[in-house]
């Protein structure tokens, strides 16, 4: 029997590459509720402790909320970005092999990995697009908000998803299924805390060992970009900074995150 | 031109290291191993040679048995004709191409089964198929009615619209085999296919395998039930530690079993000195000791036994069981490998 009938010949990349996306977007909002609930919890938490009870009792400035938001977006598309990605990568390697039929896909293995960085930076943007309006919700008008600034506002946001995307795939092939909740507070909450997402860079002068030891944490780019482009009356790290560095930090992880899960996908 | 040729197959794996950084630890395909150089088999470390220089030689429109022991290299050999696994050393080709250079095409031309099922089980049962088709380029159109017309073949068209979690052990394995054929593939390798599964499914699985094999499909098949390879392969290769030991039909192999029936035998103590006095036992063709276990192949069926046990016990050791096997492939593996399969 002819064998091929049905199947083109060559199978285009493009045409397979929108068929895992459409898979994961499907997969996605079957459970967008729990996605969102298990992301953007933590973020929202802090919004309604730091950017309103702290704030009605006085115990921080009103200026406060103008330089935590930015931090709060950041923070929800970097977590929601990596969780995206690494948790299914520790699933489907280490147990339930569920990736197997898209690893059998006639493309280069390397497409299939970075489907799934295009899927995690996508549930990244949504999660930070889910926490804008309740955050400024809760917090009440934040003075020196704007959108003026959407270009800067786009790079930003695609360059810090494909970062924190990236460094999803890297983290959910190389760490053992034993030790996912060793990633969350060994890499994730430091990561959070010295990110700059919830004080400006720039209030670091006052700690200027600090200053620069953040610099390695690629959450301080993404919360400072945040901050140059919707808030740029905070002080913060000129965007040109930003951008540069997080182009090598997503080119690294990105590096990294395909390296890792060829060598998890092909034995 | 064969649907596959491998030449000089080798696949060494690095001796499993101390902490483990890999999670898992499940079979080759998973596994995360750097390519080892050439040679290092048997080296100081420790490495693992899955495969030793296989040749193999699969026909076009062939049911072809894979027959081994658990670490006999079967799945590693399925691993490296699926491109999941890359070989150390030696060639590959399936479908005319190549495993290593070409493995997107050869990809486009292969459909798996798994050992244990794995379907996707965010999505149900036709999205599991038309996903499928459309991650080798295929549009729902053209994938729809032929998920409907596989799941109806395979008796599973009740299903197509349940959650994979609903479905038996055998109906997810039904799912696996018409997974595997919704791209229409020329050559489909399934990996243990009927493990774990009961008796009834087991026998329907059989039939659905016989019929894809009447179409005309290339079928490899692992197995480690010898009644499966021999009813189902057109030939079998019983492999072991890696290395081919038989290649033929299945009536080719069976004839050259050893003649006679295999008297395997326990026994209280150590087995060794017992051979000489059992050798000379009327009837008896070969004796073989393996620790407390004496491997006695007659040709005059059980009735050696009693000679046997008397024998045993005059050398001061007691028979604690006895099994009986007829000449079949069992007996062949068993005499080629020095172990059983199970």
């Amino acid at each position: 029997m002819t064998a091929t009938a049905i199947l083109p010949h060559p199978v285009r990349a493009s045409s397979v590459f929108f068929a895992l996306l459409r898979r994961d977007v499907r997969v996605a909002r079957k459970e967008i509720a729990f996605f969102l609930v298990r992301t953007t919890m933590q973020p929202l938490l802090f919004v309604i402790v730091f950017g309103y009870l702290l704030p009605k009792m006085n115990f921080v400035g009103r200026g406060y909320q103008t330089a935590l938001l930015p931090g709060i977006l950041a923070v929800s598309l970097s977590l929601s970005a990596i969780q995206s990605v690494a948790l299914p990568m520790v699933q489907d390697f280490g147990w339930t092999k569920e990736i197997e039929d898209r690893l059998l896909a006639p493309v280069p293995t390397q497409l299939i990995a970075a489907e799934k960085i295009v899927a995690g930076m996508l549930q990244g943007v949504i999660a930070a697009a889910f926490v804008l309006p309740i955050a400024r919700l809760v917090m009440g008008p934040i003075s020196g908000f704007t959108f003026s600034h959407v270009g800067e506002l786009i790079l930003i946001v695609l360059l810090g998803s494909m970062a924190f995307s990236a460094l999803g795939m890297w983290l959910g092939t190389a760490i053992a299924p034993q030790q996912i909740g060793l990633m969350f507070s060994v890499i994730i909450a430091p990561m959070l805390f010295f990110g700059c997402a919830y004080y400006p860079w720039r209030g670091l002068d006052a700690v200027p060992v600090m200053k620069y030891l953040v610099l390695v944490n690629p959450m301080v780019y993404v919360a400072e970009g945040m901050r140059g482009a919707l808030t740029p009356d905070v002080p913060h790290m000129p965007l040109a900074v930003v951008g540069v560095a997080l182009v090598i930090v997503a080119a690294s992880f990105w590096t990294l995150g395909m390296r890792s899960f060829y060598k998890r996908a092909i034995g | 031109m064969p649907a596959i040729e491998t030449r000089s197959l080798r696949k060494v794996y690095p001796a499993p290291s101390g902490p483990k950084r890999r999670g898992g630890g499940g079979p080759p395909p998973g596994m995360g191993a750097a390519p080892m150089p050439p040679g290092a088999a048997g080296g100081p470390r420790g490495e693992i040679v899955a495969l030793d220089r296989l040749d193999l030689e699969v026909r076009d429109g062939e049911f072809f048995g894979l027959l081994g022991p658990n670490g006999a290299g079967k799945t590693t050999t399925i691993g490296i004709l699926t491109t999941r696994v890359k070989p150390t050393s030696g060639s590959a080709v399936v479908g005319g191409a190549d495993v290593g250079s070409q493995s997107v095409q050869v990809r486009q031309r292969i459909g798996v089964v798994p050992q244990r099922p794995n379907p996707d089980r965010s999505l149900n049962v036709i999205e599991n198929l038309i996903f499928h088709a459309a991650y080798f380029g295929i549009h729902a159109s053209a994938s729809q009615p032929r998920a409907n017309q596989l799941l109806e073949q395979l008796g599973i068209s009740d299903k197509a619209y349940a959650k994979v979690d609903e479905m038996s052990g055998g109906q997810q394995q039904r799912l696996m085999i018409a997974r595997a054929l919704i791209h229409e593939p020329q050559v489909i390798f399934l990996d243990e296919p009927t493990v774990g599964l009961d008796p009834q499914t087991r026998l329907s699985l059989w039939g659905i395998l016989r019929q894809l094999h009447a179409e005309g499909r290339t079928i490899v098949m692992t197995t480690h039930y010898m009644e499966e390879a021999d009813k189902l392969c057109d030939r079998i290769a019983i492999v072991d530690r890696g290395q081919l030991l038989e290649l033929d039909t299945p009536e080719a192999l069976k004839q050259r079993a050893p003649g006679g029936t295999l008297v395997e035998m326990s026994l209280s103590g150590d087995a060794r000195p017992v051979v000489d006095a059992v050798r000379a036992v009327d009837g008896v063709l070969r004796v073989e000791a393996q620790g407390q276990l004496l491997r006695v192949f007659s040709d005059r069926g059980g009735r050696v036994i009693s000679p046997v046990i008397q024998a045993a016990e005059e050398n001061g050791v007691s028979v604690t069981n006895i099994s009986l096997t007829e000449p079949s492939l069992e007996t062949l593996f068993v005499s080629r490998t020095g172990r059983k399969l199970d």
